[in-house]
């Protein structure tokens, strides 16, 4: 799913450059879901695996594998269903949920089994760690979201425009907090796993942090809208409680140094790389969305590239970091673990972190660039303002392809090992 | 510390419920605008997600990257339901021709003059309040 929504990026990416690319075929209107969808889809699958291992570890039982199988099958009838009315251009749905709201059934069905499957094997776990509260809120929280997204199938909201944008970006804020709590949750879990202690998952401050994060996936969603004419008290209560994003800030600057050594001592190669890639890009990403959660910044930014930088900032160089870290930690300890890291793989990595740096500032850049035209009382027409931002798309179309190779050689290194464990 | 989580995490969700279903509520309380109608105001919500016009367009800065915000649409000089109708139907740029029925084209419209009519989206129109929150500048 990684891949394909690299593949289909990149694609997509072709079109601010070159406007007729595949504009009577397969075209941006499918190219752009195609590419979210793969994108969320492999976090919300790559979180569905790392939750049952995590599951598995702490309570030493194996997880309901008929409940795991049914789950993995809905998964695969809704995602074949989607990709298809994506290619054959049957839309309905709302921005990154454009399929036809059918194929949310099996999702949310999907979803009720993962939570029967995780709740019957962790009930029993006394004093549960940090890691378990938020796999549990991200549980919770994404199916209620997930079910308060189709709303609008209720004529009375749709008639009611700024109500509607307002629960639209009420649940995509809250979608978003639910899956970092899945993934997040799991970043814990391997640190303490890489420390080999259960410093991190006890830890006051760590509950403390936790119920920060529970926090703004409730109540920051409000940052979004604020130029929409909402309720005043909806904007002023996403306004005060994203400022509580700086926290999280400083807490990150002021741990960077311990973290570090902590886990240093123990020696997971790549997990423990992918991890500390993942705490670079939460240190850059929130202080980038606390800055855009001040709203006289956020009129400069809203509605620009400044804001596909953020979120691909934070799907890639958070959430695909931890997933990857679990990927490593998880599929095949016994190879990776105390594997001598070859020249190839480290160069691999670390051109994976420059080419998302590349693309995060072209993406900043040219947000910047069209925010001061939006604001700019003698504007040109909105074609001359796309094409004067064509050498940041350049940049990164560029910095896409580099990811896609990147993540391909990792991806095919995964598989390989999964496929030569099943022979051994 | 379970215990103490577990409580937290109930009052936190009860406080959650309670500013969602306020929200989910508002529909029911507010007058609704006699220029419009809301049954097509309803329906051209459906036909905007139909042919996915979010891929590439924006509502209050919210949506794709592509194309130009469409809240203000209707109202702009030389704007309206005809110029929308060609506009569709032949495509322009990177934009494709959408097999649109004279029906659809209506509903759109009506949705269309649904999020022109609740407010301005142009960054311009904003000034920043004594808290830092930006409000509509009556004067703009």
């Amino acid at each position: 799913m990684l891949l394909t929504g690299l593949f289909f990026g990149v694609l997509a990416a072709v079109v601010y450059i070159s406007p007729e690319f595949l504009k009577n075929s397969i075209g941006f209107n499918s190219l752009r879901p195609l590419h979210v969808s793969s994108a969320l889809f492999w976090i919300f699958l790559g979180a569905t695996g790392s939750v049952y291992n995590g599951v598995m570890i702490v309570t030493g039982q194996k997880v309901n594998n008929t409940i795991a199988i049914a789950q993995w099958i809905l998964w695969m009838i809704a995602i074949i269903g989607i990709f298809i009315s994506y290619f054959t251009k049957h839309f309905g749905g709302r921005e990154y949920w454009e399929f036809d709201p059918v194929w949310a059934l099996p999702i949310a069905v999907a979803w009720i089994l993962f939570f029967v499957n995780f709740y019957k094997h962790i009930y029993k776990v006394r004093n549960w760690p940090v890691y378990m509260w938020m796999w549990f809120t991200g549980l919770v929280f994404f199916f209620f979201s997930f079910t308060e997204n189709y709303l609008w199938l209720f004529p009375v909201f749709r008639e009611h425009f700024v109500t509607d944008m307002t629960i639209q970006w009420k649940v995509n804020g809250s979608l978003v907090g639910a899956w970092n709590q899945l993934v997040y949750g799991t970043a814990f879990f391997l640190m303490d796993r890489i420390t080999g202690t259960k410093a991190v998952g006890k830890n006051n401050l760590a509950f403390a942090m936790y119920f920060l994060g529970l926090f703004n996936l409730m109540f920051n969603w409000g940052h979004h809208i604020y130029t929409l004419p909402t309720d005043k008290y909806i904007r002023y209560i996403g306004y005060a409680v994203s400022m509580t994003e700086w926290i999280f800030f400083v807490k990150i600057i002021y741990n960077w140094k311990k973290s570090v050594s902590d886990i240093q001592k123990h020696y997971h190669y790549f997990p423990y790389r992918f991890i500390m890639a993942s705490d670079f890009w939460v240190f850059i990403n929130i202080g980038l969305a606390s800055l855009l959660s001040i709203p006289a910044i956020n009129i400069y930014t809203h509605g620009t590239h400044v804001t596909v930088a953020h979120a691909m900032g934070t799907t890639i160089g958070i959430n695909s970091m931890i997933l990857l870290a679990a990927c490593f930690e998880f599929l095949k300890p016994g190879l990776y673990r105390d594997m001598k890291p070859t020249f190839r793989m480290n160069l691999n990595f670390w051109t994976l972190q420059i080419c998302l740096i590349v693309l995060f500032l072209s993406l900043n850049i040219a947000g910047f660039k069209k925010g001061l035209w939006q604001l700019s009382e003698n504007q040109s027409s909105y074609s001359m303002m796309m094409q004067s931002l064509q050498p940041y798309f350049i940049a990164f179309l560029f910095a896409g392809i580099g990811l896609l190779i990147t993540f391909s050689v990792f991806g095919i290194t995964l598989l390989r090992n999964v496929k030569s464990s099943l022979y051994s | 510390m379970r215990f103490k989580a577990r409580h937290i995490f109930l009052m936190l969700s009860t406080l959650f419920l309670a500013y969602s279903f306020s929200i989910y509520l508002h529909p029911f309380g507010t007058s609704y605008d006699k220029r419009l109608n809301r049954e097509l105001v309803s329906e051209g919500r459906l036909v905007w997600q139909k042919y996915n016009c979010q891929s590439c367009h924006q509502f209050y800065g919210l949506g794709g990257y592509l194309g130009p915000d469409l809240t203000n649409f209707m109202s702009a000089p030389g704007r309206g339901e005809p110029f929308l109708k060609a506009m569709v139907k032949s495509g322009i740029k990177q934009m494709p021709a959408f097999d649109l029925t004279d029906d659809e084209v209506h509903k759109l419209a009506e949705f269309l003059k649904a999020t022109d009519l609740s407010g301005r989206a142009d960054p311009r129109a904003f000034k920043t309040n004594n808290l830092g929150m930006i409000e509509q500048d009556e004067h703009k």
